[in-house]
């Protein structure tokens, strides 16, 4: 088991043409990941060749679902067109959304999201790494990788990441890898402001996940979803959590390279993230370098 | 991106948003020919610049003041001309002050009483908010801790937008009646459509006053735009004004990084935003002061990592330089060519702790040893933190 996504998820590309989507669409081809397709308009009937792998490419999600059974789509679109593009995805029906798209206008996420309620579709990101479920093969190759993380890092195991920045994903995986442990999905949620998917709706997935044992949570400063996630936790997650939280330092009503990392009016600071992160029992690193050693502390290895 | 006090009125004025008649002036000569153009009993003549604290700044050539009330036109001009090519200092300009280019001359209004009105995007219901209260003037959030029985929340449906019953909540609840209720009620139908047509994810007007004549009015106002919606409206980038900027941030745009300047004197090169503010904190942690926060991205090219390191080294008030990368896919030997390729173009002036880790990182360490710099290797971020804190 794992969350979200697995070895036979089948998964499109959206912008699989583009220089950014089609390096990313071969490193996940690499990973063993099933890439069914691709979707750019106008391209349609052309195929995207990687090695030995030929995906077709369609003009149209629906085309491509239709075509090929595929369950998740990963948008690799420029930002004017990526609500469109998300909202083409759920109007053909996908399980599974994952925006990579860094720089959506906010006004156009908002009325994504209000758009989305009530579908069946879920929406991880704008602006984020992506998801991955490592397999066992080598370098943890066989299994899902939707996005842009590396894959070699990973391993498969038992720990579940949540984060809203790629690079500190990344430095939580290596460190469990490190440490001998592995991951069962590793979900970056995206830094955005308005994003699809939350660190609570991802707790709750990885706390029905029978594979899951312990959470590694990663935050930042702006917005209150850390709060939100560690009030849940504390009545009722049954895995022991650890986390960290990113912009103490940062200087109050400035963008800290994330649309949504920033604090303003006294709001969505790191001290209060760690003290309600404190108060839920979660396990807080202070630094980054401390992340895979706080997990073990949290979860008694 | 903030803006001037005129380049608002000028965005109040094409949404029809009513605000104080007013110009804006670049010459004394200028100023004094709005003031006659406004010809009103009383008139404000107001220095612009970026910062808050303008009436009790103090220009550099001791004139005192960077708003005045003034009753004659002549008057006008003869403050403009002490303003106008004067740097302004003020609690916010630190003491460098700002050069003052041009003045915003208008009608000074009788007040009758000043609101609170803004609109912004709550984050935890993802729609916009109107935040109103009859307590205008003064500093919001104070009003909201002492008596948020004062402070008036209005979400709005993103897809239908403001409704009639909502604004008439908001003018009931701020007890405006007649004909400035009526009044009211168009300002913010008028402000939620420019608030929505230019992607803003600010606009706070304090205060928002009812005249002694019975006119509504937006006296000051606060724009925050998105930036990731400039592209489509390059009017509103058009009114960037890189003078007011800090110049560490304008060379950094230029690089297309993401780059925000610091007081503290141990500079950061980083690539993702989480890991870049990490690493600011993991200095603090380890004693040290973040000089900046530095984002170089997940796909730095050799000229973004040169750039960025020219920008911190330039950097008077840095005394030493963190690197910090975590290569997933981005090769960290193209960080290190471009530390490579910066410092022998520049020299290296200052401690320099690197700590690579991930993709190719064999051969990124390896291009910094054979460059012969003097370079102190780190295993971990909080290594690395603790040995640049120790360098200075």
């Amino acid at each position: 088991m794992s969350i979200l996504v697995n070895e036979d998820t089948k998964v499109l590309v959206q912008g699989i043409t583009g220089g950014f989507g089609g390096r990313h669409a071969g490193l996940s081809l690499d990973y063993g990941t099933a890439l069914v397709a691709g979707v750019t308009p106008g391209k349609g009937g052309q195929s995207f060749e990687h090695g030995d792998h030929k995906v077709p490419v369609f003009d149209t999600v629906g085309q491509a679902v239709a075509e090929t059974g595929a369950t998740a789509s990963a948008i690799f679109v420029p930002p004017p067109f990526a609500a469109d593009a998300i909202l083409e995805a759920v109007d053909a029906g996908v399980d599974l959304v994952v925006a990579i798209t860094e720089g959506i206008p906010v006004m156009d996420m908002m009325r994504v999201k209000e758009i989305m309620k009530g579908s069946k579709t879920r929406l991880i990101g704008p602006n984020c790494p992506g998801v991955v479920t490592p397999g066992t093969g080598p370098d943890s190759t066989g299994g899902c990788r939707i996005g842009i993380a590396p894959g070699y890092i990973h391993k498969k195991g038992n720990v579940g990441i949540v984060s809203r920045s790629g690079t500190l994903t990344y430095e939580a995986v290596w460190q469990v890898t490190q440490l001998g442990y592995g991951q069962s999905t590793c979900v970056g949620i995206g830094g955005d402001p308005i994003n699809g998917t939350s660190h609570l709706d991802v707790l709750k997935l990885f706390n029905d996940d029978p594979e899951t044992e312990a959470i590694i949570m990663i935050g930042e400063i702006g917005g209150s979803a850390e709060e939100e996630a560690a009030a849940w936790a504390k009545e009722h997650c049954k895995k022991p959590i650890a986390g960290f939280i990113a912009g103490a330092t940062a200087p109050p009503g400035r963008r800290m390279g994330h649309a949504g990392a920033i604090v303003s009016g006294g709001q969505g600071t790191a001290e209060a993230k760690k003290a309600a992160m404190n108060d839920a029992g979660i396990v807080v690193a202070e630094t980054p370098s401390e992340m895979g050693q706080a997990l073990l502390k949290a979860w008694g290895k | 991106m903030n803006i001037h006090e005129y380049q608002a009125k000028e965005l109040f004025d094409r949404f029809d948003v009513p605000s104080p008649r007013g110009k804006m002036a670049e010459t004394a000569e200028e100023a004094k020919a709005a003031a006659e153009e406004i010809a009103a009993d009383l008139l404000v003549v107001k220095a612009q610049v970026h910062a808050g604290g303008r009436g009790k700044g103090t220009f550099k050539n001791g004139f005192e003041g960077g708003v005045h009330l003034v009753k004659s036109a002549d008057e006008i001009g003869e403050i403009a001309g002490k303003m106008i090519g004067q740097t302004l200092v003020t609690k916010q300009t630190g003491e460098e002050g700002r050069l003052v280019r041009k003045v915003m001359v208008a009608d000074a209004v009788e007040i009758e009483h000043e609101y609170y009105l803004a609109l912004l995007m709550d984050r935890e219901t993802s729609r916009p908010v109107i935040v109103a209260s009859t307590e205008g003037g003064m500093d919001i959030e104070e009003v909201a801790e002492n008596s948020p029985e004062k402070i008036l929340r209005q979400l709005i449906h993103p897809l239908a937008g403001l409704q009639g019953y909502e604004i008439r909540t908001l003018t009931a609840g701020l007890g405006f009646k007649g004909a400035a209720a009526k009044q009211f009620g168009k300002l913010l139908k008028n402000l939620y459509k420019l608030f929505i047509t230019l992607d803003c994810d600010m606009v706070e007007i304090n205060p928002l006053v009812e005249t002694k004549d019975g006119q509504v009015l937006a006296l000051d106002a606060k724009f925050g735009f998105d930036d990731n919606a400039l592209y489509r409206h390059p009017e509103v980038e058009a009114y960037r004004d890189t003078e007011e900027e800090d110049p560490r941030e304008v060379a950094a745009a230029e690089f297309d990084l993401n780059y925000i300047g610091l007081d503290g004197n141990i500079a950061c090169l980083v690539n993702g935003a989480g890991l870049a503010m990490a690493t600011m904190d993991a200095i603090k942690f380890a004693g040290g002061d973040p000089a900046n926060f530095l984002d170089v991205g997940g796909g730095a090219t050799k000229e973004q990592v040169k750039g960025a390191f020219n920008i911190i080294q330039s950097d008077p008030k840095v005394e030493a330089i963190l690197i910090n990368i975590f290569g997933g896919i981005m090769d960290c030997n193209v960080i290190a060519e471009g530390v490579v390729a910066a410092v022998q173009e520049t020299g290296l002036k200052l401690p320099l702790v690197v700590r690579l880790e991930g993709n190719n990182v064999a051969a990124g360490r390896e291009t910094l040893n054979a460059s012969g710099l003097a370079i102190t290797g780190a295993d971990d971020l909080a290594d690395a933190a603790k040995k640049a804190v120790a360098s200075v």
